[in-house]
């Protein structure tokens, strides 16, 4: 029978006043008797909706029964066709607007917990099964991935899997992109990351770390070498700033320098040589994902005061809504309808206070978003010793400027048609070096798509 | 892992090394940097490259020992290891054309300033070389930049070798004889540039320096390396090293550069007593 309960089964997390203070994962993940409850709650739709809400297509209903028959490991091969990351993506998806978005439970109540399920049979894997994964039989080509973040991992996964020498060229020191740079510790462990692509490598992928392309080698050389077809994952890029005054005080950082200080550098850590600016009151200012992440290990290194400055209401925040009440029971102090005009310094030019303006909604704009528009006379200053700015970020310009025949849009982004192809035959691109700035399963399911158009282009190359 | 084949002390506090890096030794020009860390848990540190040898597949860096980060590369002896070694990264330094060009050198700034001087002559430029330091001591490169120079000048601050007096007098002196240069390179520490940078500007004459802020990644993706030049906000590791010295803003450079120094000298107060007990 069904377990017909409305609700989920909830997840077991750290109390919010203790995991603010350390750095250890939020969520602690479903008991063997938890995931099986949650998968009781399945219909096994015979369409399966959820599986059409997947960016990469698991056959959800299939990986459920089998946790329903406790067959874990059965469960995860399931999986493992279709994603090459779950415990990741586990983690990190957006369920609430994809697969679970689908479910028919949510219709009345809420929908089955897939991505909770997911994590489950992940890390169900990853704890008992020490099995190396199958290494496929070569088929004689080989392929280059540029960028060993959500996207580039993926492809190379899929191409491993069809018999292709990959190799991943990544510019820092290791392997993960935004997974080990910009998503923090308590969110996605880093020890699951290297697992991830510690499969990959047990698979036959080469990883080349200390490799940025554009510099250290070009594309054309990379086919000079035998790489047949190409794939850039190279990410985001260049963190955007406000251009308001004060913004180069010391004090005020991008996301992407204060979170990969704190995780890629392990700032956090005692006795790390990278150092991080102690604070007391932190702004951050933006409403997405990353700036929850920026917010949350701000409070967890120890600030007082930490403040989400959001220009638009809490309802058109761009994060998932599980972040923001993250933030939220952690202390987070929302300050929405409220845009910083400036940064104010002492003089020794370190951050002393923020000032803003109210703002309040107006018209729709272009994103269908209501406008802000500035409250006359509202000017305040916000008490603040440092200033997190993540509003987003540029496409970085190395491998545009060193390679002929790419073409790119107005933004900067590789322009790649539905299969990840651009304008040069023989390369493609996903993830965020396309979309710009967006998620990890997007990239992933960017980066599984391109596999599938490498693949045909080798082969149609005889 | 990245080995270092040469290590030669050059004066107490600054070191040279060879390392063999194959791959950034094929594409490195002067004015490009590289990004080291020292160990598995070490901090990314920027260092411009010295000189490169493509056959032998090397790159040289020389680097002042300032912090922690330093302190433990300078302990590391030839055959040893540096765990990651990342580049070229930066935009090389611009030579086409340039016919005759004053190389100003201040103290460790001489190292990056020794492969442009060669460079151009090489390419068959008139080099005038102004190399300063602040004592006899301290003296880096001094015959590898009179191979190099059509001209020589080497000031120290308390004249206890060649002249005495700052690069700034020299360059002055080396104008009012009548030398028009194409181009000043001046390349050491910031408030150096910033002089050269007043008089160059009295004399109208281009002016390009080598900054070398505070960086983490060095590919573009931090923002931690950015400056204000000619009003706008430029990236050090993709837009530069090298600007043009009379719209960079160096007093908020020298802000910038400083932001960790306390925490750099405790760190380092740290690793030497570390070195300390295990020499006991």
């Amino acid at each position: 029978m069904p377990n017909m309960s409305l609700k989920k089964n909830e997840m077991p997390v750290q109390d919010p006043n203790v995991r603010n203070k350390n750095f250890k994962e939020v969520a602690l993940g479903y008991t063997e008797e938890q995931a099986v409850d949650e998968a009781n709650r399945c219909l096994n739709c015979k369409n399966k909706p959820c599986q059409g809400g997947c960016p990469v297509s698991i056959d959800i209903p299939a990986f459920i029964a089998k946790i329903k028959d406790k067959d874990f490991e059965g469960a995860y091969q399931i999986i493992h066709q279709s994603s090459t990351l779950p415990a990741v993506c586990g983690r990190v998806c957006p369920q609430e607007t994809q697969c679970e978005s689908k479910c028919v439970r949510g219709i009345k109540g809420e929908p089955v917990a897939i991505g909770r399920l997911e994590r489950f049979v992940a890390d169900w894997h990853n704890a008992n099964v020490k099995e190396a994964p199958a290494v496929p039989a070569p088929n004689g080509h080989k392929c280059a991935i540029i960028g060993a973040g959500p996207s580039g991992l993926t492809c190379a996964g899929d191409l491993a899997k069809m018999g292709y020498d990959v190799t991943i060229f990544e510019a820092l020191h290791l392997a993960g992109g935004v997974l080990v740079y910009g998503i923090p510790e308590f969110r996605l462990p880093k020890s699951i990351v290297q697992h991830e692509v510690e499969n990959l490598q047990a698979m036959g992928v080469k990883v080349n770390t200390n490799v940025v392309v554009g510099r250290t080698i070009e594309v054309d050389e990379l086919f000079e070498q035998g790489y047949e077809a190409i794939f850039i994952g190279s990410g985001a890029g260049l963190p955007r700033f406000m251009n308001i005054p004060g913004e180069n005080l010391k004090g005020v950082y991008s996301a992407n320098e204060f979170l990969t200080r704190v995780n890629l550098m392990k700032a956090y850590k005692e006795g790390s040589d990278t150092p991080i600016k102690q604070n007391t009151n932190v702004a951050v200012v933006g409403g997405g994902n990353v700036a929850m992440d920026a917010a949350r290990c701000a409070k967890r290194l120890g600030a007082e005061n930490v403040y989400i400055v959001y220009r638009r209401g809490l309802d058109e925040m761009p994060a998932r809504k599980e972040e923001v009440e993250h933030a939220m029971e952690e202390g987070i102090i929302f300050k929405t309808l409220n845009n910083p005009v400036e940064i104010l310094g002492n003089e020794h030019k370190f951050v002393t206070g923020m000032k803003c303006v109210e703002m309040e909604l107006g018209e729709p704009d272009a994103s269908g978003r209501r406008r802000p528009v500035e409250k006359p006379n509202s000017e305040f200053v916000l008490d603040v010793d440092c200033v997190v700015m993540s509003i987003g970020t540029s496409p970085n310009p190395l491998i545009r400027n060193t390679t002929k025949g790419l073409d790119t849009n107005k933004h900067g982004c590789f322009i790649a048609d539905e299969n990840g192809q651009t304008s040069r035959e023989g390369v493609f691109a996903g993830g965020d070096a396309v979309t710009g700035a967006a998620t990890v399963i997007l990239a992933m399911g960017a980066g599984k798509t391109a596999a599938k158009a490498m693949d045909e282009y080798i082969k149609s190359k005889g | 892992m990245y080995k270092i084949l040469t290590k030669k002390i050059l004066n107490p506090t600054v070191t040279l090394m060879e390392v063999e890096a194959p791959m950034i030794a094929k594409k490195a020009e002067p004015g490009q940097f590289i990004i080291l860390r020292v160990d598995a848990e070490g901090e990314r540190i920027p260092l411009t490259v010295a000189d490169f040898d493509r056959e032998k597949g090397t790159i040289t860096i020389i680097f002042q020992i300032v912090g922690a980060t330093t302190e433990k590369l300078n302990h590391l002896e030839e055959g040893d290891c540096i765990h990651d070694f990342v580049g070229p990264l930066g935009v090389p330094s611009h030579t086409d054309g340039l016919k005759k060009v004053a190389v100003v050198g201040g103290g460790v700034g001489c190292a990056i300033a020794y492969p442009i001087a060669k460079k151009l002559h090489n390419l068959g430029a008139e080099v005038h070389s102004i190399v300063g330091f602040r004592n006899k001591d301290l003296v880096i490169l001094e015959d590898e930049f009179r191979a190099a120079s059509n001209v020589m000048k080497l000031m120290t601050d308390d004249g206890s070798y060649g002249e005495k007096g700052l690069v700034t007098n020299a360059l002055e002196q080396l104008i009012k004889e009548g030398n028009q240069y194409d181009e000043v390179i001046a390349i050491g520490p910031l408030i150096m540039m910033k002089f050269v940078c007043k008089l160059t500007k009295e004399y109208n004459i281009k002016t390009v320096v080598s900054m070398n802020p505070i960086m983490i990644d060095g590919t573009g993706m931090c923002g931690g390396c950015r400056l204000t030049v000619g009003g706008e906000t430029k990236f050090a590791c993709v837009d530069g090293p090298d600007f043009d010295g009379h719209l960079v803003d160096f007093d908020e450079a020298m802000e910038r550069g400083a932001m960790y120094k306390e925490f750099e000298g405790r760190k380092r107060e740290e690793v030497c007593n570390l070195y300390k007990k295990e020499v006991k």
